[in-house]
């Protein structure tokens, strides 16, 4: 896509939300994002110090919710923290712990602090974290969530059909995983995803390149690319160790040989900086490919590197919005 | 069907301690095709437990019965005449039966002596799994006969999630992923595209969150 200034973008009228990520999107650039994790515990230094690292670096910073059920400081406060120093979050919500009432209600909190981009997930089950005894909600599932965000951004009702005063200004997100099974349905997943109205696409990290590309060419065959904006999803492997452990213990994870064996191959103190020639390798690699509209950068403890890794992948400086 | 499974000796033991005489009273529904609470299994339980008792030296008279079912009225009246003579009834029914019993003998201690777990089928001698979580609301013709809300650990009505991994559930390798299942029976059917079809927000107050539930057939109720 070409470039179009920000004045072009809101000239065209396509612009469906105040988010800093719609306008770089649809300017045309290569969008970059990265996430932070909440603390286990209150103090908001802990993402603050965080964002520091990398705000200059990404255009947005998505707060997990909670991630691998595991109790941590919730991603709502989290991206107040964020808004309030002057980023720009992205709010990630999972249905695993909230019903409807609480799901609609925290979207408008998210709105009255203007926060402008939602990721819209299932979330991991309770079993892999801190409360396995908990229940779970699942009242809604990701794809009715993101509805449900939609419709009341743009209907301007809640779904139980009353008007929202000052309905919720959000881009909506999800997130895809090209990796997991069955393959064949990896497509149609997504397409379902943009039926239900996803704006923007986060990917499950990526190593397997040759089958990422094949399934863009799938979303593209089906002109899915020109209807929701897919970024990559990029997780330096910090040694050979995390490498074989995401190959075999994380689900959805597909992780080549190839890639083990080139970081088994040299000596484990200059394994950190492979991860990241490989990190930077693929980002090059597939801003190459048609359909990619950016990268999100997970480098979760280990978020100093991501200005190398935006850098090295030859996105910076970020524009200017 | 509704699947239970006996609860552990030690636990049946700490609630019964404190009664003399106790019937132990089974059902031939349920419980019995799964092996938990029926003639037989009273007769185990109540041998366990006279025994158990012999040997710390407490007295206990322990009987035994097994009714045709204990969610029927009539069943239940069966043992109108011998209730008053214990002390305690340890029912081997399932969660129903238990409080339907305890509803007629309201003066009669109700022990549970198995733990009801599901609704479900009968895989092969001795496995029981769990099929249908009475929402209510039937989908089943939509997901290829196959129930996303009992055998989905997350009930996602457009799965999988991204946690699908070979087939299997992200919190357990042996358990199939429901929606692989549904994959596969919708492509069997020929109905693969139907996957795309967006499932809508279910509606669950038909299921437990809308309080407990009641099904009258006023057709077939006899009038006063």
């Amino acid at each position: 896509m070409s470039l179009r200034t920000l004045d072009q973008v809101k000239a065209s009228g396509e612009l469906r939300t105040s988010s800093r990520l719609e306008k770089i999107f649809r300017m045309g650039h290569l969008a970059v994002t990265s996430e932070c994790g909440p603390p286990r515990g209150s103090d908001p230094k802990a993402v603050t110090e965080k964002a520091l690292l990398i705000k200059d670096h990404v255009d947005a910073i998505n707060i997990t919710d909670n991630q691998t059920s595991v109790t941590r400081m919730c991603s709502l406060a989290s991206c107040i923290h964020l808004k309030q120093m002057g980023c720009e979050p992205v709010l990630q919500m999972v249905t695993r712990d909230r019903n409807r009432i609480a799901l609609q209600s925290d979207i408008l909190g998210a709105a009255s602090f203007d926060i402008n981009n939602m990721l819209c997930l299932t979330g991991d089950h309770q079993s892999f974290g801190d409360c396995k005894q908990g229940q779970n909600v699942h009242d809604l599932d990701s794809m009715q969530l993101i509805q449900t965000l939609r419709h009341m951004r743009d209907e301007g009702k809640f779904l139980g059909g009353d008007d929202i005063k000052r309905p919720p200004d959000l881009f909506v997100g999800a997130a895809a995983n090209p990796f997991a099974d069955p393959f064949e349905i990896r497509v149609p997943r997504l397409a379902k995803k943009v039926a239900c109205g996803a704006e923007f696409i986060q990917t499950q990290c990526i190593y397997n390149l040759d089958k990422f590309e094949e399934w863009m060419r799938r979303v593209r065959e089906r002109g899915l690319h020109e209807k929701v904006f897919i970024m990559a999803g990029m997780t330096p492997m910090k040694s050979a160790g995390m490498a074989k452990y995401m190959k075999n213990r994380v689900p959805g994870m597909d992780v080549p040989d190839e890639v083990i064996a080139r970081l088994s191959g040299v000596a484990k103190d200059k394994q950190p900086q492979e991860g990241i020639d490989i990190c930077v390798e693929a980002i090059q690699r597939l801003k190459e490919v048609e359909g990619v509209s950016g990268f999100h950068i997970m480098a979760i403890e280990w978020e100093e590197k991501v200005p190398e890794i935006v850098e090295r992948g030859g996105l910076y400086p970020r524009p200017q919005v | 069907m509704i699947i239970a499974e006996k609860k552990p000796i030690g636990e049946i033991i700490q609630e019964v301690k404190g009664y003399k005489r106790l019937l132990i009273l089974g059902c031939n529904e349920c419980v019995t095709v799964c092996e938990a609470g029926g003639r037989k299994e009273v007769g185990t339980l109540a041998s366990a437990l006279r025994i158990y008792f012999m040997k710390e030296g407490v007295e206990k008279q322990i009987d035994e019965r097994t009714l045709e079912r204990q969610c029927d009225h009539e069943y239940l009246e069966e043992i109108r005449d011998i209730a008053d003579q214990y002390d305690a009834i340890l029912s081997l029914a399932c969660g129903v039966g238990v409080q339907f019993t305890a509803e007629k003998y309201h003066t009669t201690p109700l022990i549970p002596g198995v733990n009801t777990c599901f609704l479900g089928a009968n895989e092969q001698r001795g496995v029981w799994t769990e099929r249908c979580q009475a929402c209510g609301s039937c989908i089943l013709a939509r997901t290829g006969g196959i129930c996303p809300i009992s055998r989905c650990a997350k009930r996602v009505m457009n799965g999988p999630c991204g946690g699908s991994s070979k087939g299997k559930c992200e919190i357990n390798k042996e358990l199939d992923c429901a929606w692989q299942l549904i994959i596969d029976r919708l492509r069997d059917l020929g109905r693969l595209d139907d996957y795309e079809i967006v499932a809508p927000i279910k509606e669950w107050s038909t299921e437990r969150s809308g309080g407990p539930r009641k099904v009258v057939r006023a057709d077939v109720q006899v009038s006063a």
